[in-house]
């Protein structure tokens, strides 16, 4: 269907625009591997800051802080996110369009507000702030990135599929593990990695609700970044990009696969 | 039967996703509005009896100045989120060709990345002895360090850098979509690229400008870690008042009032857009 060539000032533009977006993340993890402490010139490749980071008590308690908030955040949200994406995709009811917007709304809704918002309520609910928080605080936008990612997978779905089953004998339940739910695995695990990237990287919204002893890595590298800058931020920093760019393309890679519609 | 599924299923299925949504998003907002009318009684002290004081206070000179101050950093950055992404969204979507799923990839990936991460790159870029200057001191185009941080330019740049996925992401939907025919109709006819780009492209695209534009503007406007990060003390934007009226100032009700400040003139903003959408779905 190609074989126009963009002409060469558009696709030079393109190209400057590729490079914008790039430069500052090849020159952030290109300067982790130097040796100077300052992120301006090249004085030689080491590995030094790296080693340092993965002897740093504080670094390495923070990376654990963050993965198991991320994997309780994915699970939750994964499980919640599908089974009302569900209901939205399947049944009409009459207050549908409420959800629906309810649905958007941490999506559209500015982090700070959304974090101000469950700051209040768990102090209201006089919660202490910590790990536990910072699960239900990052579930709480989670769910509704993984209901709309899931959503759409099931808008090509047929359901003739589930009513065949049905009509086989299959119980609602056995409809959904042998059938329905192996159909829009692929968009359930690009939704549950999505879910992980945002709760991994999440810095608003954990730094209203995480307290004093809850330091996921954003918040580590935020106090980095703020109190005396540390070479180690750079290589922290690396880690985070190559954490999200594997779950992302590794996202991408069962979203576009087979698509949810039955050999015919 | 099958009737009496459908009505008795989808309450079992919406049953978690209802408990999330009230208790994680409707009752926090609807304490944050009760925070917003109760009365200030001074650092970290809440009275019960209730006011509209806190939005009278809140725009007032001294807050009216952040508030504008954000809508003035978020629209400029817009503008060039639109100037930077509709030249390569037209590019991806119209020349991509096999490639224009891969194209868009990279456009997505940085915004999938950690955005403090991203903005810290530019505070160390930007920094006065950092590699932009020392780039521009290398080529002989200055004579002395810049001051860039701490500027408006800074925050915007940051704001622009941050966002531009959330331009570029719509404009492709809707460039995609566009008939390629028509423009080479204009152009048999004998128009300029050009004015066939003007008049023929821009227009049937519009829908994913002002996607693109709404969906710029809003995180944009209510970013607290850009003007945090690379910006100083005289460009603090809603955001960051925000945080300090409850990290700092322990005042709780005008932080509330302003978030609910910021997240009405958002709301508005999406309601324009909603209505205007419909209108064009009706014709």
């Amino acid at each position: 269907v190609s074989g126009r060539r963009a002409p060469w000032a558009l696709a030079g533009y393109a190209v400057a625009v590729y490079a914008f977006l790039y430069a500052p993340i090849v020159i952030l993890v290109a300067f982790s591997f130097n040796v100077s402490k300052r992120n301006a010139a090249w004085r030689g490749f080491t590995l030094d800051w790296y080693s340092q980071l993965f002897h740093d008590r504080e670094i390495l308690s923070a990376l654990t802080n963050s993965l198991e908030v991320a994997i309780c955040a994915t699970l939750l949200s994964t499980v919640i996110g599908t089974l009302g994406a569900l209901a939205l995709a399947r049944y009409e009811f009459k207050v549908k369009g409420l959800y629906n917007a309810l649905i958007f709304l941490p999506i559209v809704i500015p982090e700070v507000v959304m974090g101000v918002a469950l700051l209040t309520l768990f102090v209201s609910m006089s919660a202490t702030l910590g790990l536990g928080t910072v699960v239900l605080a990052h579930t709480a936008f989670s769910v509704s990135f993984v209901a709309v990612v899931v959503r759409a997978r099931l808008e090509g779905y047929p359901r003739s599929l589930d009513d065949a089953a049905a009509d086989l004998g299959a119980t609602p339940w056995q409809t959904f593990w042998c059938v329905t739910l192996p159909m829009i695995f692929p968009g359930v695990l690009s939704g549950a990695l999505l879910a992980f990237t945002l709760s991994f990287d999440d810095f608003v919204i954990t730094f209203f609700n995480s307290g004093a002893g809850a330091t996921t890595l954003p918040i580590k590298v935020y106090s980095m970044i703020k109190f005396g800058v540390t070479p180690m931020i750079n290589g922290v920093s690396t880690i985070m990009l190559a954490v999200t760019f594997t779950a992302m393309v590794i996202a991408d890679r069962f979203q576009r696969g087979s698509a949810a519609t039955p050999p015919s | 039967v099958a009737e009496a599924d459908d009505v008795r299923t989808p309450a079992r299925l919406l049953a978690p996703l209802t408990i999330y949504l009230v208790l994680f998003l409707v009752v926090p907002l609807l304490l944050v509005f009760v925070y917003s009318i109760r009365t200030f009684g001074g650092y970290g002290i809440v009275l019960p009896q209730l006011t509209l004081q806190n939005y009278v206070d809140c725009l007032s000179e001294k807050y009216l100045a952040v508030l504008l101050r954000s809508i003035a950093y978020a629209s400029m950055a817009t503008v060039a989120c639109l100037l930077l992404g509709y030249p390569l969204a037209y590019c991806i979507a119209m020349y991509g060709g096999r490639r224009k799923n891969m194209l868009l990839l990279l456009v997505m990936l940085p915004f999938w990345t950690s955005y403090l991460v991203r903005i810290y790159a530019w505070r160390t870029i930007l920094a006065g002895k950092g590699f932009l200057n020392l780039l521009l001191l290398h080529l002989h185009l200055i004579a002395a360090p810049l001051q860039i941080l701490n500027t408006p330019f800074a925050v915007v740049l940051g704001l622009t850098y941050g966002f531009l996925p959330f331009m570029t992401l719509p404009l492709y939907t809707s460039i995609e979509k566009l008939d390629r025919t028509l423009l080479d109709a204009a152009l048999d006819l004998g128009a300029t690229p050009i004015s066939a780009f003007l008049r023929v492209a821009l227009p049937l695209t519009a829908p994913g400008v002002v996607a693109g534009v709404i969906l710029t503007f809003i995180p944009a406007l209510g970013d607290f870690v850009t003007p945090d990060l690379i910006g100083g003390p005289e460009t603090q934007m809603i955001g960051n008042v925000i945080e300090s009226k409850f990290f700092i100032e322990n005042d709780w009700v005008h932080g509330s009032a302003l978030a609910f400040i910021l997240m009405a003139m958002l709301m508005i903003a999406l309601f324009i857009y909603a209505r205007k959408a419909e209108k064009e779905v009706r014709g």
